[in-house]
């Protein structure tokens, strides 16, 4: 049968009659040596998914080391990616096919394949070496061990080898490490992917090297081509396209989230933008992706360490420009007493916490959402500074211009927490149109292009606009206006140094009641499910999709279940308090031991329970689906 | 929409703009010890603002924390009294922002070499246009007496009660080796002088920075008088002039040569060592100057010759101190080289003229994209 209108039509056609099965959801795991390409061979394999027109979640798996020993255990790089023909907000708990390059990734990634699934190894890297590299005593190819998967052996390399042999400018190690593009070649055979769009990226990639291009569409191809002749599976599979909200639609990771919501920030409040940062993982990648947007007129500042890299943001923001800075854990360690001297003085800063795994370096390479307390109070006495959080990849995007909105209106910090799970992942993002976006509301800087500014005589730097308690942001270079600010104590609306104790106990409250009072900014959260269900979850960040799928899910299995999910964590939404004290029983979920929880149990006194789990990876759904049971039963 | 900030013009002398010291004052009471050496600073500083013609509202001054960090409070110009040690960080990115200011760094030795050093050494190498002012009175005054990175060896003070046992770092030095663009030291009793350093170093487009030798009463009093009392400043400095011969001493009657292994010496003036015409060309040579120069090599037929380019000298001369040697103050560094931030806004121009300005929905529109219809 022929229903698989979405391929296209360059795409070798599959030469005999095969039964493809239509499934609703997918999920593929690429695993193999950090050396083996897997990001790359999971990228492309990602980006014909979204073509195909699939919803599609993707979570790169991998080490901290850059290369450790080939063949090694903590070696092994992993790509997972769930596609699917509805709205799915998870790259899957576990996979139904694994591809494995090497008996390290098929020891460290067997336990994420699910029963029956299908195994496709390659064969020829099962070698007494690499065995003994990944600590088996057999091989497991040969023992029986694999005996509840479907196991398919190719000898990849040698025919990756076979295939390009006559391309002589190539060396041998060079032809072997084509052989990730003969497994994507197979793996869009099992799920009629098309080619062109995979053998378009290797020609812009090694447009310089003809004979890297013709070596790797070849490999690609022949795969493609092996799984239809050698009849290796008996079933090939299809998956409708999704039915989304009608639109255009590109497939971004978070990064890119973050990348175009900064961007669109800057065009819509007219400032420039200023983004310093020092390298840490997992965030340096928007350092890198916004250096490539000068043409926006970004600055991209790369700093001599954390601390440099947020007090020149301050610096920007001071000037006039949008400064941000993006950092991980460590990091936000760092600049926390820079953080409060923009609290001190009041100026708009935008500080990105791309999260990750641990205490001190912990686990550079694996996902958390640990900071949320940190975030709260990790700065010496009361230093109030608004936190939202990225639910997703396309999240990023409208969370880092709500945040900037926030920064410039109410002259503050803002911390977004976003992680590693979200910005190394991909999904779907509905491409916005810029003139749908409104422009920024600009707070008290509109006084002096008003010509207001002198209240009472001269001008005063720590007067408040009524309705925000915003200060004026008036930028060096605006004549009679000459002010100055600090990280000292000022006076009540003059600005001026104060030691004075009344005043230091207004300023504090002044300071809370201006966090407190972009309450009145956020709307009230969406319950999901009945608001009268008997569990209520609430949850915060990238633990949005497999709490949705949990959710999703038990409703349909007739549980009573409902969730609420927290974009804004400072302050919190004022209609949440109502919705926490309506629900018969509160579960907060979160990938850390309690966070959030404490923050909910002290502000409004209720006995919600936990979910805590913090293994590095994400939540998958069928350990929430069995709290939800658990919780439902014990209720 | 676009904000890009201009390129730098306003630094230039404006001459129409006539301002006096007055101007620069603010109406903060100053809150210094009486007899502090951040007054003559302030006073220079103020004196020399005016002089530049470059308008108040175009002044940025940041500072980080110690007593000469309150010194933003007591000028009216914009100004940011920043966290310890970040000042020149702070300055990077308002220069960043908008490179049409005057930014100035005022940091003592303890805010600007010890908490803030890498900052420091960062701007510096960046050649960010910033004038970086150093007050050194080689003690912790606000923190009460304890040693700073430049207190002497075997200081005794609040922190060090039987002496400190750390080597102390050489301000010059060090912005030399970070690569400032321009490197002066001037001395807070110098009014003069300092006026004229600090006009210098708002002059310079990249990296200025000014040593300023600067006495704390209270916690160091006197830790530079062996060469700043009045009766003995001619013979105890020696002012390091471009072009000039290294010349000293009341009657300038000393003067500072290279002797063997590139050491550099002291040579009383007139002592007749005139030497031969052959030497005169070596000495000529060795100084790179050039044959108009070379008459005024007066007395001594080796004294050096300032060149404030030559980065070489400048090292050695760096380590002169009494009592052995007169302290050298003045230009040791002039050069000129693209500032940082004008080349980040060159870049930005440039690429945005090859691709013209960004347009959101092409960036959204980008790469590969699909329909979903209803």
């Amino acid at each position: 049968m022929d229903s698989h209108p979405q391929a296209q039509t360059q795409t070798p056609r599959v030469a005999r009659k095969i039964e493809r099965k239509e499934v609703r959801q997918v999920t593929v795991r690429f695993a193999g040596d950090s050396g083996d390409g897997i990001q790359v061979t999971g990228g492309q394999f990602t980006n014909v998914t979204a073509i195909a027109g699939n919803d599609l979640a993707t979570f790169p798996d991998f080490p901290a080391e850059i290369r450790a020993p080939a063949g090694s255990l903590p070696g092994v790089s992993g790509f997972q990616i769930q596609f699917s023909s509805y709205d799915i907000h998870t790259p899957g708990d576990a996979a139904e096919v694994l591809v494995i390059f090497n008996p390290a990734a098929l020891k460290t990634n067997l336990n994420r394949l699910s029963p029956n699934g299908t195994l496709i190894v390659n064969a020829d890297e099962f070698t007494d070496k690499n065995l003994e590299r990944a600590e088996y005593k057999t091989n497991p190819l040969d023992d029986g061990s694999l005996a509840g998967y479907r196991v398919v052996k190719i000898p990849m390399t040698s025919l990756t080898v076979k295939a390009i042999e006559d391309l002589n400018s190539i060396s041998h190690k060079d032809r072997e490490r084509c052989r990730n593009f003969f497994a994507l070649g197979i793996v869009c055979w099992l799920y009629n992917r098309p080619l062109e769009p995979i053998e378009r990226w290797i020609r812009s990639k090694f447009s310089k090297s003809p004979e890297f291009v013709e070596a790797n569409s070849r490999v690609l191809r022949t795969g493609f081509n092996f799984a239809d002749t050698m009849e290796l599976f008996q079933v090939a599979y299809e998956v409708p396209p999704a039915r989304l909200a009608p639109g255009k639609y590109k497939n971004i990771t978070g990064t890119t989230g973050l990348a175009y919501g900064l961007l669109t920030a800057s065009q819509k409040s007219g400032l420039q933008l200023v983004y310093c940062s020092y390298p840490i993982t997992p965030a340096s990648d928007l350092l890198h992706e916004l250096s490539g947007y000068k043409h926006f007129g970004v600055v991209t500042m790369q700093a001599e360490d954390e601390i440099a890299a947020v007090n020149a943001a301050i610096g920007a923001s001071f000037a006039g420009s949008l400064g941000i800075t993006g950092t991980s854990g460590p990091g936000l360690a760092l600049k926390s007493e820079a953080v409060n001297l923009a609290v001190m003085t009041e100026l708009p800063l935008l500080v990105i916490d791309v999260q990750r795994a641990g205490p001190s370096t912990g686990l550079p390479t694996k996902t958390e959402q640990a900071d949320l307390l940190f975030a709260m109070y990790g700065r010496p006495s009361e230093s109030p500074v608004p936190i939202l959080a990225t639910a997703s990849a396309s999240d990023c995007f409208d969370v880092v211009i709500e945040a900037a909105r926030i920064a410039v209106k109410y002259m503050t910090p803002v911390i977004v927490l976003t992680d590693l799970y979200t910005v190394f992942g991909a999904e779907p993002w509905r491409v916005r149109q810029s003139k749908d976006i409104p422009p920024f509301e600009m707070g008290p800087r509109k006084w002096i292009e008003n010509g207001r500014g002198h209240r009472n005589g001269p001008f005063h730097p720590y007067d408040r606009d009524e309705k925000t308690l915003a200060r004026p942001w008036v930028v060096p270079g605006t004549a009679g206006f000459e002010h100055r600010i600090g990280g000292l104590e000022k006076g009540h609306i003059h600005g001026n140094i104060s030691y004075d104790p009344a005043n230091h106990d207004m300023m504090v409250r002044l300071r809370a009641e201006k966090v407190a009072r972009i309450a009145q900014d956020i709307p009230a959260p969406e319950i999901f499910g009945s608001a009268d269900a008997r569990l209520l979850i609430v949850g915060w960040g990238s633990t949005f999709g497999p709490i949705r799928t949990a959710v999703e899910q038990s409703i349909e299995e007739g549980l009573s279940v409902a969730q609420v999910h927290l974009r804004h964590l400072n302050p919190l939404p004022s209609a949440l308090e109502e919705i926490l004290r309506r629900a018969p029983r509160v579960l907060v979920a979160e990938n850390n031991l309690g966070q959030l929880r404490r923050l909910l149990r002290a502000d409004y006194l209720v006995d919600a329970a936990g979910y805590n789990r913090i293994t590095g990876q994400p939540f998958t759904v069928q350990e929430l689906k069995q709290e939800i049971r658990k919780h439902l039963k014990a209720n | 929409m676009s904000t890009l900030p201009n390129v730098p013009s306003s630094t230039a002398p404006a001459p129409a703009l006539k301002l006096s010291r007055k101007d620069f004052q603010s109406d903060q009471e100053i809150r210094w010890c009486p007899g502090c050496g951040d007054y003559s600073i302030l006073n220079a500083a103020t004196t020399a603002f005016a002089q530049l013609g470059v308008p108040r509202e175009k002044f940025v001054v940041v500072s980080g924390i110690g007593c000469s960090s309150r010194f933003p409070y007591y000028v009216n110009t914009y100004g940011f009294h920043g966290i310890h040690g970040r000042a020149p960080a702070i300055a990077t990115g308002i220069a960043l922002a908008n490179p049409d200011l005057l930014v100035w760094v005022m940091t003592g030795d303890g805010d600007g070499l010890s908490i803030g050093g890498n900052h420091l050494l960062h701007a510096m190498r960046r050649n960010v246009n910033l004038k970086i002012v150093l007050f050194d009175n080689r003690i912790y005054g606000l923190t009460k007496g304890q040693y700073s990175p430049t207190s002497e060896f075997g200081k005794v003070n609040k922190s060090a009660p039987f002496g400190t046992v750390e080597r102390p770092v050489d301000p010059i030095l060090l912005a030399l080796a970070a690569g400032a663009t321009f490197v002066a030291r001037s001395v807070d009793v110098y009014q003069k002088h300092m006026i004229e350093m600090l006009r210098r170093a708002a002059l310079h487009k990249g990296a200025a920075f000014l040593h300023v030798f600067q006495n704390c009463p209270i916690y160091n009093d006197n830790a530079f008088t062996d060469f700043t009392e009045k009766e003995i400043r001619d013979d105890r400095n020696i002012e390091l002039v471009h072009g000039q011969p290294l010349v000293f001493g009341k009657n300038k009657d000393q003067a500072l040569r290279m002797g063997s292994g590139h050491r550099i010496e002291v040579v009383p003036m007139g002592s007749g060592a005139r030497g031969s015409a052959v030497e005169r060309e070596a000495s000529r040579t060795r100084n790179n100057l050039s044959p108009t120069m070379e008459g005024r090599h007066d007395e001594a037929s080796d004294v050096l010759h300032y060149d404030a380019t030559d980065p070489a000298t400048a090292y050695l001369l760096a380590g002169l101190k009494p009592p052995d040697f007169p302290m050298p103050i003045g230009v040791f560094r002039e050069t000129q080289l693209p500032a940082y931030e004008e080349l980040v806004h060159r870049q930005i121009r440039d690429i945005t003229e090859k691709r013209g300005p960004g347009d959101l929905d092409r960036v959204f529109g980008s790469g590969d994209t699909w329909d979903v219809r209803d």
